[in-house]
């Protein structure tokens, strides 16, 4: 489904990137860790075409994101991303927020538009909360909503770049709960999280990275039960020490 | 200053109406064409093309180099003698168009530096999130970035236009009737002139201080 291949990306003489490959196939959930600054954020990104790179190529689906024929507008429309900071649209309500693309984008009717976005919201628990602003509900509630409002577009694959990182702990778990349960559904994700219990539960694999470089790629179980690279043990005794 | 009696004044408020109505339409008509043209050109000086970023940036220094009332001159000068050369008629009375004209392309230089502050104060975030979600570029500025630029700027469009209004008095160069012009006539014709620009300057300053409250207001409660 994914397919990242040789790539390195720069800023200016800053190699954010190095030669980096990995595979997510159809139903597999990835997760991507590593300290911060080690380009985690910068490589999911490059997956959605919202970062250009230099070297080498990645294939979504089949369609080469170097190809210049290929319509990169279209490729975003079916690939679902939830940010760090949720980025609802501030100027209008939860159901607009999540009809908006669809009646723009896939010219859904609205009434379509809006029936699809009340049963996603209904399934993360938040219909009462339909009309609603962005900032009248918890960071929590907006990173649901920001689930919701990717998967209206029925996507292809999800990405995540540390959907919890931003929130209360108390509010992590409602987050994390919708991510196992998409994931269970068989949704391809790609997430770049440090809940370790998430990525013990539900991921296939752990691609660990490390200034700009994958260092490691191993099916989870075997990455937590014996990370092979020292900069990896040293990432996971920080995180356990936390 | 005893000249200027209750009877008098209210027998030159037509005239001063209409002196009013002209004020009120160029300054409307240049908020509302500057602040379009002024968008476009915040949008362009964002352009990721050098030379469309490089004519946009020129275009907004030049205007902001040069006092507004030459600008006004040059329009009312310039515009005739152009329609004469490329259409060769005479031209009619064009003091109105070439001060919307002026007033327009003036003001669209400021108001296009509060747009272009207004979409740098838009999260970088809010950019991606509508890309990610399948609109083009063209689209994600004119749905999600530039709403929220204008929300967040709303009082200093305000502000800027009440410096607008002000300015428009600025057509009594081109001999228009605005509602200074129509004020300052009338007091020559009268013999009172004192009396009638005092009577102008509060009326300017009304308006304004009123609005600048308004404007205030609105922000206070933004910020809440
Ligand atoms: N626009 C940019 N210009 C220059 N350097 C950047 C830019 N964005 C990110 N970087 C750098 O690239 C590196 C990787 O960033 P990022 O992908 O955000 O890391 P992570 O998500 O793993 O914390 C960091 O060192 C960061 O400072
Ligand atoms: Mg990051």
């Amino acid at each position: 489904m994914i397919s990242i291949r040789n790539v390195s990306k720069y800023y200016g003489d800053f190699k954010v990137l190095s030669q980096c490959s990995a595979e997510v196939n159809k139903g597999e959930v990835v997760v991507v860790c590593g300290p911060s600054g080690s380009g985690k954020s910068t490589l999911i990104k490059c997956v959605n075409a919202l970062e250009p790179f230099q070297e080498g190529d990645i294939v979504v689906a089949g369609v080469s994101l170097h190809d210049s024929k290929t319509d990169l507008t279209h490729l975003r429309a079916r690939v679902g991303m939830v940010f760090q900071h949720f980025e609802l649209f501030p100027q209008m309500t939860v159901l607009d927020n999540l009809c908006l693309a669809q009646v723009k984008v896939l010219q859904r009717s609205r009434a379509e538009a809006e029936e699809k976005g009340m049963r996603l919201l209904d399934r993360v628990g938040l219909r009462d909360h339909a009309l609603k602003y962005p900032g009248q509900i918890s960071g929590g509630q907006q990173q649901r909503v920001a689930i919701s409002r990717a998967l209206c577009m029925d996507p292809i694959c999800m990405l995540f770049d540390e959907p919890t990182s931003a929130l209360d702990p108390e509010m992590i778990n409602e987050v994390l709960d919708v991510m196992v349960e998409l994931a269970k559904e068989g949704m391809t994700m790609m997430c770049v999280t440090h809940e370790m219990g998430f990525a013990r539960r539900v991921a296939d694999r752990v691609i660990f990275m490390d200034q700009g470089q994958i260092v490691e790629d191993r099916p989870s179980a075997d990455f937590f039960s014996a990370p092979q690279s020292e900069r990896a043990v040293q990432f996971l005794s920080r995180l356990l020490s936390r | 200053m005893t000249g200027l009696d209750f009877n008098h004044l209210l027998s030159l408020l037509p005239a001063l109406q209409s002196g009013m109505a002209m004020t009120a339409r160029i300054t409307l008509i240049a908020i509302v064409v500057g602040i379009l043209w002024g968008t476009l050109l915040a949008v362009a000086r964002l352009s990721p093309v050098r030379a469309i970023a490089w004519l946009a940036t020129s275009y907004v220094n030049l205007f902001r180099s040069v006092p507004l009332v030459m600008v006004i001159l040059w329009f009312f000068l310039i515009v005739p003698q152009l329609v004469h050369a490329l259409f060769g008629n005479a031209v009619e009375d064009i003091r109105f168009t070439s001060a919307l004209v002026a007033f327009s392309l003036f003001e669209a230089a400021y108001y296009s530096e509060i747009m272009r502050a207004g979409i740098l104060s838009v999260p970088r975030g809010q950019f991606d999130a509508g890309l990610a979600l399948g609109f083009t570029r063209r689209q994600t500025l004119r749905l999600i970035i530039l709403p929220q630029a204008f929300r967040n700027m709303l009082p200093l469009l305000l502000t800027q236009a009440i410096i607008l209004f002000q300015d428009t008095s600025l057509v009594y160069v081109i001999g228009l009737s605005d509602f200074f012009g129509t004020s300052y006539k009338l007091g020559d014709r009268d013999g009172l002139l004192v009396e009638m620009l005092l009577m102008a300057g509060a009326v300017y300053f009304l308006i304004s201080f009123l609005a600048s409250q308004l404007v205030a207001r609105l922000h206070k409660k933004r910020i809440r």
